[in-house]
């Protein structure tokens, strides 16, 4: 076989992926929680408040990534269901259902630090304004994935039916990303996307951009820590989960583990 | 060819079964008759909520009446069928569509101008009222179809469907509700009429793919 094709396919082969994410769980961990202290401490402590907004602009350091986020784990459970429906690759259906709760989190948590962060600006928690609407939406289109996942016995056939749900409700992600710009409504147009003049300042900017990195390595972590979990509770009986859940067998699990 | 055949045996067995098509339009008339005496009868007040009234009772009749579009031909195994034979199952979504439309789709939006003279709405967007429910039950039944078919192989569970199928109908409520509170005002309702032929054409040309899509993996 091709050797460049081989190396690729071997990543969807749960008995090699299995120990390698064990070996780089904590090198993500690390990376991901000092890039998040960092960021948020810059940001929260020792960024220069807004001239308009004062404090409450802070929370920024927290709403941008998260939705952002919320946007991003959607388009990558996009092409993981992609890859279940024509490629039929079972890591990619297990990749699927782990993303999903995350997604449906950081969905949550960009409307509730947008909840906290309107009511000063705009004096009401909540406003029926198209961006804030679509996310919701989003928020509803995760929760029905991760049930239609639990609802269907055969796990096969439920990760099928989870990708097809996940391409179909696609269609919400341009809206989101689109909602400032289509429609004039009370949510600000975005500030970061035209990067060759953003409009922020780089004392605020910088931070900012340290959040941003700092919560996709957050994603790839918690992906990561559910991907081992949904692993060994779909392949139970294999030997390579055998070996792994020996009492002892966590210290040479970076080892390719014998079938 | 076996198109029109299906068609016309679906129109005629709803015919036969009158209770069939019958429900979602009674659903869609008590519903309404609920508001009036709970918002009390007051003609300014209703012709003000009308719009979005009619639109959201519409929508859930569309909703209850999605169920039974594929249970009957899964459970008795004609669906099978149609999946072994070399006629497409897109085919078969796309006849089952137009007919389920027909059946229960279109006396609901008739009906729709008596209800909506009955909440007080001025007379000049009755029309708007019947056009955007014409074009908007088109994108209700086929995006709901995914959803129908998505969940046919499973244990029937009604609130797993709305979940699954009501985030995708919040833009057509929004545009149709739309459409029909413009022309209650007295302004040109093209704006939003445009955007839900547009959601309808989406609808009509995409949707059958992920519905034979689904309905394949169902039988798996």
């Amino acid at each position: 076989m091709n050797p460049i094709l081989k190396w690729f396919y071997q990543w969807a082969v749960p008995h090699f992926v299995y120990p390698r994410i064990q070996a780089w769980l904590p090198w993500v961990a690390i990376l991901a929680s000092s890039l998040l202290l960092i960021g948020l401490v810059w940001g929260l402590v020792f960024a220069p408040a807004d001239y308009q907004q004062g404090d409450a602009f802070r929370i920024i350091y927290v709403h941008v990534p998260a939705a952002w986020l919320s946007m991003l784990v959607y388009m990558a459970m996009t092409l993981m269901a992609i890859s279940v429906l024509v490629w039929r690759i079972q890591l990619a259906e297990l990749a699927l259902v782990a993303s999903a709760p995350i997604g449906a989190a950081f969905t949550l948590m960009a409307l509730f630090t947008g909840a906290i962060w309107g009511k000063p600006m705009w004096g009401a928690w909540w406003v029926w304004d198209a961006r804030l609407t679509s996310e919701l939406i989003l928020l509803f289109i995760y929760l029905g994935i991760f049930a239609l996942y639990h609802a269907i016995e055969d796990k096969r056939q439920a990760a099928k039916a989870a990708s097809l749900m996940t391409v179909v409700g696609v269609v919400n992600i341009p809206i989101i990303h689109y909602s400032v710009i289509w429609w004039n409504t009370l949510h600000q147009p975005p500030s970061l996307s035209k990067l060759d003049t953003p409009s922020i300042h780089p004392d605020m900017l910088w931070p900012l951009l340290i959040t941003l990195l700092a919560f996709k390595l957050l994603f790839v972590w918690m992906l990561l820590l559910r991907l081992r979990t949904e692993l060994v509770l779909r392949y139970p009986q294999s030997a390579w989960v055998q070996a792994v859940m020996k009492p002892g067998a966590n210290k040479d699990s970076h080892k390719e583990p014998s079938r | 060819m076996n198109f029109l055949i299906l068609i016309r045996q679906q129109l005629s067995l709803a015919l036969a079964n009158k209770l069939d098509w019958m429900t979602p339009l009674l659903f869609f008339c008590l519903v309404i008759m609920l508001f009036p005496l709970a918002l009390g009868g007051a003609p300014q007040a209703l012709a003000e909520v009308a719009p979005g009234l009619l639109w959201v009772a519409a929508l859930l009749a569309t909703l209850l009446s999605l169920d039974s579009m594929f249970r009957g031909d899964h459970d008795d195994g004609t669906l099978e069928l149609w999946a072994a034979s070399r006629a497409s199952l897109l085919r078969y979504a796309y006849a089952k569509l137009i007919s389920h439309w027909l059946i229960y789709a279109l006396p609901l939006v008739l009906l729709s101008p008596l209800l909506g003279y009955g909440l007080h709405l001025p007379l000049q967007a009755l029309p708007i009222l019947v056009l955007s429910l014409a074009l908007g039950s088109v994108s209700l039944v086929w995006i709901g179809a995914v959803g129908v078919a998505i969940t046919s192989g499973i244990k029937y569970n009604s609130f797993l469907l709305a979940l699954l199928v009501l985030p995708f109908y919040m833009p057509i409520l929004i545009f149709g509700a739309s459409a029909v509170d413009v022309a209650a005002q007295g302004w040109s309702a093209l704006g939003p009429l445009y955007l839900l032929a547009a959601l309808a054409v989406l609808a009509l040309t995409l949707v059958p793919f992920a519905v034979a899509k689904a309905l394949k993996l169902s039988l798996s």
